[in-house]
C-alpha cells in the first residue's frame, strides 16, 4: 500500500471509484436511503432562505470568507495570540500524523485513558480515533450520527450526517446488536437509549476532542455548531478540551460569524438555527463553576498550505463544511458517501481530496462529474465547484501547456491512447475543411455507424447521424 | 454562475449563427428551425461554413491545448459586431463563459472576451432581443421540458423555454418532478461513468413519463440524444425534441426546411 493510501479513511483504495459506483447503482436500499434523505434537505434548505436575499447573503459569505484567505497568514497569528492570551495553547500540525501525535501526547501528559468525541471532520481526516486506539486510549464519538457509524465500524457518509446511509430499521438492529438496545422503529427511544449510554462516558471521560466551524482571531474564540448538546458536553464536562480543525477555519472578526452561521445551518440542514451553538473562549476561570481546565486547539495543515499558493484552487479553502454540494448533487445522491473512498464525500469532496492524498490517488474523483453545476448554485461561499473540477480534470492529465498542472500526481491520469484521440480530434476541429470532409462523409455513409457504443449504448440507443449537416443545407441554401 | 445582470442587445439586422456539431451531425433540424425562426423575425442569419465545434468536448475532459485549438479556429469567424446566436445553452455556456478563461494568458485574451460577450442562447435571443410572439396552428397537446444544466445554470434562461412554450394556445406544459436535476449526460461524464449517468437519465426519463406527457421538449442536443436514446432503448412512452424544432412546427403548420 502506498503512503498516500494510508490517509484514506480504512485504507478504502480511492482509485477503486468505478466499481463501488457500480456496486452502490445496484443497491436499491443506497438508492432509496440517499434520494429520499436528500429531497428532504434540498426541500428544507429552500424552505429554510424563503424571504431572504439569497444571493447577496452568499455574496456576503463569499466576501467574508475571501477576506479571510486573502489575511490568513496574519489571521493566524492573530488568532494564536489572542487564543494564548485567553489561555488556550496553540498547536501547528503540518499533517493528520502530526495531528494524531500532538493529541496523544497531551493525553498521555494527563495520563488520559478515555476521549469523548464531538463531531470533527478534521479527525476524521486525522484518522485519529483509530490511531488513540493504537495508543491505548479509548475514544468514543458522542456525536449519534458518528457514534452509529463508529459502532458499525464504518467511515461517516456525509460529514453533515454521518450516518444518513443508514435507515431506521438499520440503526435499530445496530444498536440492538452492540448495545441490547430493544429493537424499535421509534427514534425517540432509540435516540434516548444511545443518550442514557453516552451520559455516563461524558462524565467519565478523561479528554474531551472538538472540531470548529468557526475560529474568530480578534477574539480567540472558537465557535462549534450543533444540535444534539453533544458537543457542549464535549467541550466542557471532561476536565481537557481539544479542539482540532484547519488552518482555513480562521475568520477575522466576531461580527463575520453572523452571516456565515446564517448561512452554515440553513444550508445545511435547512434550521434557521442549530439547537446549540458554542463560543469557547478559553479553560476555566477560577472564580468559574465550570469548563475545562485545560483547552487546546490543534490547527491542522495536512495539505491546505499547498492550495492556498495557487489563485485558483485557493477558492477550495472558501468551505465552511454546510454540506450543500452533496445534498444537491445527482452523482452523489446515486452513489453515497461511501463510493468516494475518501473523508470528504460529493462535490467538495472531489475538489479537496485530491490535495489532500494527490491526484495520482485521486485520479477518478473529478472526472465523476456532470458538470451540472447544482454544487455551484448552492454553495454559500459561492465556491465555483464545476470550474475547479475542470481545473483538477487539466492538472490529472497534464492537459494545459500554458499552465502547467502543479497538484500533487498530477498527470496520472493521462494515456497515450486518449491523448491522441484528443489530438487527432482537436486536429480535425481546427481544420475546417477536413471538418467538413469528414462530416459529410459520415452523414453519407450513416448506415455504417456503429451499433454499439461503449457505456453509451448499454443505456441508450445511439444517436442517428442526420443524412445531410447543417453546413451542407446552409451551403445550398448559398452560404 | 449566471452573469449578475444580463444586457440584452437592440435587435440586430444580422446575427451569426454557430450551429455546433451536434446539431450540424445529428440534428440540423432543429439548426434550421432556428435559422427559419429567426428569418421570420426579418434577421439575417449569416452561417460561417468554417465553425467546426466550440471545443468543449476537450476542454471538460481536461484536455485545454486541444480545446484552445479548436476554439482558435472559430474566433476568427464572426468579424463583423453582430450577435452570435447558438442553439444550445451548453456550447454558448462554452463560448460565452469558459472562452476568456481558456484564453487568458494568450495574445487572444481581448477577442476572444469579445466573442464571448456577443454570444446569445437562441431562445434568449428570441424572446427578449427579437421579442418573439408565436401564434399556435397545432393541434393541442402535451409536452414537458427539460432545461439543460448549462442553459439554466451558465446561461441563466431556465424561464424562458417555458415563457415560449405559455405562448402556444394549444400547447399544455406539465412539469417533471426534480425539473431542476440533471439528465446525466454531462459529454464524456457518460462514456467514462456509464452507470451513474445511466441512473442519472433512467430517474428523469421516469419522471417524464410520469408528468402523463408524450412528448418533451428540451434546449439541448446532448439532453436529447440521452434522454431520447434511453426511452427508445427502454421503450417508454415519451419522445423528444429540440424545442427550436417543436416552436417553428407549431407556427409554422409544416417540418419546416426539408431540403
Amino acid at each position: 500500500m502506498s503512503e498516500t493510501a494510508e490517509h484514506s479513511p480504512h485504507h478504502i483504495d480511492v482509485k477503486e471509484f468505478h466499481p463501488r459506483a457500480k456496486a452502490a447503482i445496484h443497491n436499491p436500499k443506497i438508492r432509496r436511503n440517499f434520494r429520499k434523505a436528500m429531497d428532504g434537505l434540498m426541500t428544507k434548505r429552500k424552505s429554510a432562505f424563503e424571504g431572504w436575499d439569497l444571493e447577496t447573503l452568499r455574496d456576503l459569505g463569499a466576501n467574508i470568507r475571501l477576506r479571510a484567505l486573502a489575511n490568513l497568514p496574519d489571521l493566524l497569528e492573530q488568532l494564536e495570540q489572542k487564543l494564548t492570551e485567553n489561555g488556550v495553547k496553540v498547536h501547528w500540525a503540518l499533517d493528520g500524523d502530526e495531528a494524531c501525535r500532538i493529541v496523544r501526547d497531551i493525553c498521555k501528559a494527563r495520563d488520559a485513558k478515555t476521549v469523548i468525541k464531538g463531531k470533527s471532520m478534521v479527525s476524521e481526516e486525522m484518522e485519529l480515533n483509530h490511531y488513540l486506539e493504537e495508543q491505548g486510549i479509548e475514544a468514543l464519538e458522542s456525536d449519534l450520527g458518528e457514534y452509529i457509524v463508529q459502532l458499525a465500524d464504518e467511515t461517516p457518509s456525509h460529514i453533515i450526517m454521518p450516518a444518513i446511509h443508514k435507515n431506521t430499521d438499520e440503526i435499530s438492529k445496530l444498536l440492538h446488536e452492540k448495545t441490547g438496545t430493544d429493537l424499535s422503529h421509534d427514534v425517540e427511544y432509540l435516540t434516548a437509549s444511545a443518550r442514557l449510554q453516552l451520559r455516563e462516558k461524558f462524565m467519565n471521560a478523561d479528554v474531551g476532542v472538538s472540531g470548529v466551524n468557526f475560529a474568530v482571531a480578534e477574539t480567540g474564540t472558537l465557535c462549534l455548531v450543533e444540535n444534539e448538546g453533544n458537543g457542549r458536553m464535549t467541550t466542557t464536562v471532561p476536565p481537557c478540551h481539544i479542539a482540532v480543525t484547519g488552518i482555513e477555519k480562521v475568520v477575522p472578526n466576531l461580527e463575520d460569524v453572523t452571516a456565515l452561521l446564517a448561512l452554515l445551518t440553513r444550508s445545511a440542514t435547512g434550521q434557521h438555527i442549530t439547537t446549540y451553538f458554542n463560543m469557547i473562549s478559553g479553560p476555566r476561570k477560577p472564580d468559574e463553576l465550570d469548563g475545562p481546565e485545560e483547552v487546546h486547539l490543534v490547527l491542522v495543515d495536512n495539505g491546505r498550505s499547498s492550495i492556498y499558493q495557487d489563485d485558483e484552487l485557493l477558492d477550495t479553502l472558501r468551505c465552511i463544511r454546510c454540506g450543500a454540494c452533496m445534498n444537491h448533487c445527482p452523482v452523489y445522491t446515486r452513489v453515497g458517501g461511501h463510493t468516494y473512498g475518501t473523508t470528504y464525500p460529493g462535490p467538495i469532496g472531489k475538489i479537496l481530496m485530491p490535495h489532500l492524498i494527490g491526484l495520482d490517488e485521486g485520479r477518478h474523483l473529478p472526472s465523476a462529474s456532470s458538470l451540472c453545476g447544482a454544487c455551484g448554485e448552492v454553495c454559500p461561499v459561492k465556491i465555483p465547484i464545476p470550474d475547479l473540477l475542470v481545473r483538477l480534470r487539466q492538472e490529472s492529465v497534464d492537459g494545459d501547456k500554458l499552465h502547467p498542472a502543479k497538484v500533487r500526481g498530477h498527470g496520472a491520469k493521462r494515456s497515450a491512447v486518449e491523448a491522441m484521440i484528443w489530438k487527432g480530434w482537436s486536429w480535425m476541429h481546427a481544420h475546417p475543411g477536413a471538418y467538413r470532409f469528414g462530416t459529410n462523409m459520415a452523414a453519407r455513409f450513416r448506415k455504417l455507424q456503429p451499433g454499439q457504443i461503449g457505456g453509451w449504448t448499454q443505456y441508450r440507443t445511439a444517436p442517428k447521424l442526420a443524412p445531410k449537416t447543417l453546413h451542407e443545407r446552409m451551403k445550398e441554401r448559398g452560404q | 454562475m449566471v452573469d449578475p445582470i444580463k444586457v440584452y442587445p437592440a435587435k440586430p439586422s444580422k446575427v451569426y449563427f454557430f450551429g455546433t456539431c451536434l446539431v450540424d451531425m445529428f440534428y440540423p433540424d432543429a439548426g434550421m428551425a432556428g435559422i427559419q425562426l429567426l428569418e421570420r423575425e426579418g434577421i439575417e442569419v449569416i452561417f460561417p461554413q468554417d465553425q467546426t465545434c466550440c471545443g468543449q468536448p476537450a476542454y471538460t475532459s481536461g484536455y485545454h491545448d486541444e480545446a484552445r485549438a479548436v476554439a482558435m479556429a472559430q474566433l476568427d469567424l464572426f468579424p463583423e459586431d453582430w450577435p452570435i446566436v447558438v442553439p444550445s445553452g451548453s456550447c454558448g455556456g462554452m463560448m460565452r463563459k469558459h472562452y476568456p478563461d481558456l484564453f487568458k494568458d494568450t495574445g487572444h485574451e481581448v477577442k476572444a472576451a469579445e466573442v464571448a460577450g456577443r454570444v446569445w442562447e437562441l431562445t434568449d435571443f428570441l424572446l427578449n432581443v427579437c421579442h418573439i410572439k408565436l401564434d399556435d396552428l397545432g393541434e393541442p397537446t402535451t409536452v414537458a421540458m427539460h432545461t439543460s444544466c448549462s442553459a439554466r445554470r451558465e446561461m441563466g434562461v431556465a424561464e424562458v423555454g417555458p415563457k415560449l412554450l405559455g405562448q402556444l394556445s394549444n400547447v399544455n406544459l406539465v412539469e417533471q418532478v426534480r425539473t431542476e436535476e440533471c439528465c446525466g449526460f454531462g459529454g464524456t461524464f457518460a462514456i467514462r461513468h456509464p452507470e451513474i449517468s445511466g441512473a442519472m437519465v433512467s430517474e428523469k426519463v421516469d419522471t417524464l413519463v410520469d408528468t402523463g406527457a408524450k412528448a418533451f421538449v428540451t434546449t439541448d442536443c446532448g439532453c436529447l440524444m440521452n434522454i431520447d436514446g434511453y426511452a427508445e432503448k427502454n421503450r417508454k412512452p415519451i419522445t423528444g425534441q429540440h424545442i427550436l424544432s417543436f416552436l417553428w412546427e407549431r407556427t409554422n403548420g409544416t417540418k419546416g426546411d426539408q431540403s
